[in-house]
C-alpha cells in the first residue's frame, strides 16, 4: 500500500476526469492525476505513483534511482507492481 | 547481509558515515524518524549497524496502519459484517487483530472484504454493485488521504449513493508534537517523513525548531539519503543551528502539492480527538468528511459500537510506536508474537518497525554483536 512506485505517462486519457494511462514495469494501467493538475502533466512525464493516483513529477533519472532501490526491495515492490495490475481504475 | 560497498555509491556512504561519526565525537545522538518507508530502509539496509554507537536511530508512529487501536479494527469489522455490504480495504488492514479477529477472520466467516489497491478500485465496485452498500477503509497520513478526498469528490460528482469510506487518516503533527512533549524521550533531531512531505511541504514540521528547539530534515527513502539527513542533523548540532531542512528535494518542495491540500481541506476537517496506539487520545490528529460529504461517512451510515479496547497485556507496540521500546525488546517479540501470529500492530504492517526488524534487521543486529558492535 504505501510504496510510491514511478511510471512513465504514456497517454492522457480524460482530462474530465483527470484519467492517465502509465506504464509501469512493463504493464500500463490508468492512473488518476487529479492531485497534479497544476503541473500540467504530458505524455513523457515520469511520476511517483500511490494508491491509483500520482502524487509528484520526478525526472526520469530519479525515477531510475527509485526503482532500482524499489527492486532490491524484492517482495514488497512485486507486490506492490501485482497491485497496481490488478487495478481497474476508469 | 549488506554492507556499504553493496550500496549505490560506497565511497559516498563511507564518506557520510566518517563525517557523522567525526561530528559525533564522544557524545550520543538519538534520532527519531516518522515514516514506514525510512523504518523499511534502514533495517533493509542495516543502517543502524553502519551508524557509530554515539548515534543512535529511534523509530516512531511513522505507520498509519500501526497506530490503529484495536476497537477502530473492531468498528471495521462491524461494519463488513453490515448486512448487504462490501467492505473494501487495503492489504495492510487485513490482518491486523481486534479483541475477535481481524478483517480476514471476519472474511473467512462469510463477511464480503475485499482488497483493492486504489480508493476508485472500491469506487468503481459500488457503481458495478448498485444494490449493495460498498465501504472503504481509508487509513493512511497525508499521503493517502488526498486521494481518499479526490475519490469522495469523484462519487459526488458521479452521483453514487451506495458508496461510503470509513475515515481512519490520521495527520502527523500532532503526534510529532506529542512525542515531543514526551517526558521519557530525550531526542536530539528528526527525519521527517519522505512522500507525506511531497503532499505536506515543509512548513508544518517548523514547530518543531521554533517551539522545541530540535532540528528536522526530511529525508528520501534510499540508504544514501537516510545518511544525507542524519549528517545535515549532526551538522547543525555541530553548528549551534536548528531548523527544518529538506534532503528530499528532488520530490519535496517547501510548500509540498497545494492542490492535494486543498482536495484534502476540502473533502475532510479534524476529529476533536482521536485514539492513537501507545501514544493515547492526541486532538485535532485524524480526519472525517465534513457535514456536506455526510452521506458518503461510512460512521454516520452504520452503527459502529465505538468501543474502546485495550490492548492486549503482552501487546507493547505503544511503546515500541513512542519510540521507548526497540522491537527486540519486547518480551513477546519473535516468541509469541511473529508475523505469522501477530499480536499487535507493529508485527502486521509491512512498515512496522516489528515487522521490519523482524524480517530485515535482526541478521545485521545477530552480525553486529558478534563482530563486538551495537547491541
Amino acid at each position: 500500500m504505501c510504496l510510491g512506485i514511478p511510471g512513465e505517462v504514456v497517454e492522457l486519457l480524460d482530462t474530465d476526469r483527470h484519467l492517465a494511462k502509465v506504464d509501469v514495469a512493463g504493464v500500463r494501467r490508468n492512473i488518476n492525476v487529479s492531485l497534479l493538475e497544476d503541473e500540467g502533466i504530458v505524455p513523457g512525464d515520469w511520476v511517483l505513483i500511490h494508491v491509483g493516483f500520482a502524487m509528484a513529477k520526478i525526472d526520469q533519472a530519479e525515477a531510475q534511482a527509485a526503482l532500482e532501490t524499489l527492486q532490491e526491495m524484492g517482495q514488497a515492490y512485486a507486490d506492490e507492481v501485482q497491485a497496481v495490475m490488478e487495478s481497474q481504475i476508469a | 547481509m549488506r554492507f556499504v560497498d553493496e550500496y549505490r555509491d560506497p565511497a559516498a556512504a563511507r564518506a557520510l558515515v566518517a563525517q557523522i561519526t567525526e561530528l559525533a565525537g564522544d557524545g550520543h545522538y538519538k534520532f527519531m524518524e516518522i515514516c514506514g518507508g525510512h523504518t523499511h530502509t534502514i533495517y533493509r539496509h542495516g543502517i543502524e549497524h553502519l551508524l557509530p554507537t554515539s548515534v543512535e536511530l529511534v523509530h516512531g508512529p511513522g505507520c498509519p496502519v500501526c497506530v490503529i487501536p484495536m476497537g477502530r479494527i473492531d468498528d471495521a469489522i462491524a461494519v463488513a459484517q453490515a448486512p448487504g455490504v462490501i467492505f473494501t480495504s487495503f492489504g495492510d488492514m487485513m490482518r491486523v487483530p481486534g479483541s475477535r479477529g481481524s478483517l480476514l477472520g471476519a472474511k473467512a466467516q462469510g463477511a464480503d472484504v475485499r482488497i483493492v489497491y486504489s480508493p476508485l478500485d472500491a469506487l468503481r465496485i459500488a457503481t458495478e454493485n448498485p444494490e449493495r452498500e460498498v465501504v472503504f477503509f481509508a487509513v493512511g497520513f497525508e499521503t493517502t488521504a488526498p486521494s481518499t478526498a479526490a475519490t469522495v469528490l469523484r462519487a459526488r460528482a458521479d452521483a453514487v449513493s451506495n458508496f461510503s469510506i470509513f475515515s481512519n487518516h490520521v495527520v502527523i503533527g500532532p503526534p510529532l508534537r506529542a512525542i515531543l512533549e514526551s517526558p521519557d524521550l530525550s531526542l536530539d533531531g528528526f527525519i521527517g517523513p519522505g512522500h507525506v512531505s511531497t503532499v505536506i511541504g515543509q512548513r508544518p514540521y517548523h514547530f518543531v525548531a521554533e517551539e522545541y528547539s530540535k532540528p528536522l530534515v526530511t529525508a528520501g527513502f534510499e540508504p544514501l539519503d537516510i545518511l544525507q539527513a542524519i549528517a545535515m542533523l549532526m551538522a547543525q548540532i555541530h553548528e549551534g543551528r536548528c531548523c527544518v531542512e529538506n534532503q528530499y528535494t528532488r520530490c519535496v518542495s517547501e510548500e509540498g502539492n497545494p492542490r492535494a491540500l486543498a482536495i484534502l481541506d476540502e473533502v475532510f476537517e479534524l476529529r476533536p480527538t482521536f485514539e492513537w496506539r501507545g501514544l493515547g487520545y492526541i486532538p485535532d490528529s485524524a480526519l472525517k468528511p465534513r457535514a456536506e460529504f455526510a452521506q458518503w461517512d461510512a460512521e454516520l451510515r452504520f452503527a459502529v459500537p465505538g468501543v474502546r479496547v485495550e490492548d492486549p497485556k503482552a501487546c507493547q507496540c505503544g511503546e515500541v510506536l513512542r519510540g521507548a521500546l526497540k522491537p527486540w525488546e519486547c518480551k513477546v517479540f519473535g516468541t509469541s508474537c511473529t508475523p505469522e501470529t501477530p499480536i499487535g500492530t507493529c508485527m502486521v504492517s509491512a512498515e512496522g518497525a516489528c515487522a521490519a526488524y523482524y524480517n530485515f534487521g535482526r541478521l545485521h543486529r545477530e552480525v553486529a554483536v558478534t563482530m563486538g558492535g551495537v547491541a
